[in-house]
């Protein structure tokens, strides 16, 4: 007999993120991923939330439990009119995957490409 | 970052860039085990005559409190700049104490050694906020795209503010600093080997004309 098992994947649109605050996005983030999902955003978050992101998941570090995550995104793309350049909004976020790090691997990865590989738990 | 914040921010790194500041707190950053404590080593060494003031270890997060050492006074190419130097923990997305037991280390001290690179990761973020320029080190032997350049990088460009690559272990036969170059190649890089001090006095040159 063949077992499956199966994970979860959500694909966040960037409409539902811009209507968050940084903080609601790291909460939604980090407790679909400690539930085991992988998460993938449509638009990334920008430079400040993803260390953000990072430093949350160091406080929810828990021996047995939860390592920490897998977050890849591509080098960020600057953009945006002389104010959001003046007042540092020039960088945009870009497609992200982010997942618990027990479960999701990445194999390969350069400015056009992520390659992940996902493994599924007991 | 909220408007407020943002505007002060951008405004310090004009009136930085218009009077061209000779004093600089700069912040040594990188995965675990690039060689950001062999280099702060080297650089405070070679510049100030003081021992090393960092322990150096093949076991991942060696660092796991950021060191500060004052006034390191940089002379090179007719530039000058003294440098407050921050030797900052390893960052990482994840930290498993099981890594650290394949080192040897019991389970114990692997779980101690894992709550404290936690803290220090998070150390290494704050000082993010309180610094006028990076050195990245990079492991010229891996892959560049990990997600710790990638956003330490981006949090650099947003905020402004100037960013070195130093191309580290030059000295083993498989680096190569041609792939972190085309990985980022808007940023300045050096390629050195911390360890044997190749190529040290054209960081320091780009240091001094970078920073100050």
């Amino acid at each position: 007999m063949i077992l499956m098992r199966e994970v979860q994947m959500d694909l966040i649109s960037g409409e539902k993120m811009e209507n968050l605050t940084s903080m609601e996005k790291i909460r939604l983030i980090l407790d679909k991923v400690k539930t085991g999902r992988i998460v993938v955003l449509e638009s990334g978050l920008t430079p400040a939330e993803e260390v953000r992101l990072i430093e949350m998941t160091m406080t929810e570090i828990r021996v047995d439990e939860f390592s920490g995550i897998e977050i890849e995104s591509y080098p960020s793309k600057k953009g945006g009119s002389f104010f959001d350049k003046l007042l540092g909004r020039g960088i945009k976020g870009r497609m992200t995957v982010i997942g618990p790090a027990n479960q999701l691997r990445t194999i390969e990865k350069d400015q056009f490409q992520i390659s992940t590989k996902v493994s599924v738990g007991d | 970052m909220g408007f407020i914040n943002s505007l002060k921010v951008s405004f310090e790194v004009w009136i930085n860039r218009i009077f061209k500041k000779k004093r600089a707190k700069i912040g040594i950053y990188g995965p675990p085990n690039a060689g950001k404590t062999t280099l702060a080593n080297r650089i405070v060494t070679d510049w100030t005559g003081a021992a090393s003031f960092g322990t150096v270890s093949p076991i991942p997060h060696e660092t796991r409190r950021a060191m500060r050492n004052e006034g390191v006074q940089i002379k090179a190419d007719g530039s000058s700049i003294e440098l407050d130097i921050v030797d900052t923990p390893g960052m990482a997305t994840k930290i498993d104490f099981k890594e650290f037991m394949a080192f040897g280390l019991s389970e114990v001290e692997a779980k101690k050694r894992a709550k404290e690179a936690t803290e220090g990761v998070i150390e290494a973020i704050k000082w993010l906020d309180d610094l006028d320029g990076v050195l990245l080190v990079m492991d010229s032997t891996e892959d560049p795209y990990t997600q710790v350049n990638v956003t330490v990088i981006g949090n650099m460009e947003a905020r402004g503010l100037p960013l070195l690559i130093v191309a580290n272990k030059m000295d083993l036969p498989e680096a190569s600093p041609g792939r972190i170059k085309a990985a980022f190649p808007q940023h300045a890089l050096v390629p050195i080997s911390a360890l044997e001090g190749s190529n040290i006095d054209e960081l320091y040159k780009a240091i001094a004309t970078h920073f100050g």
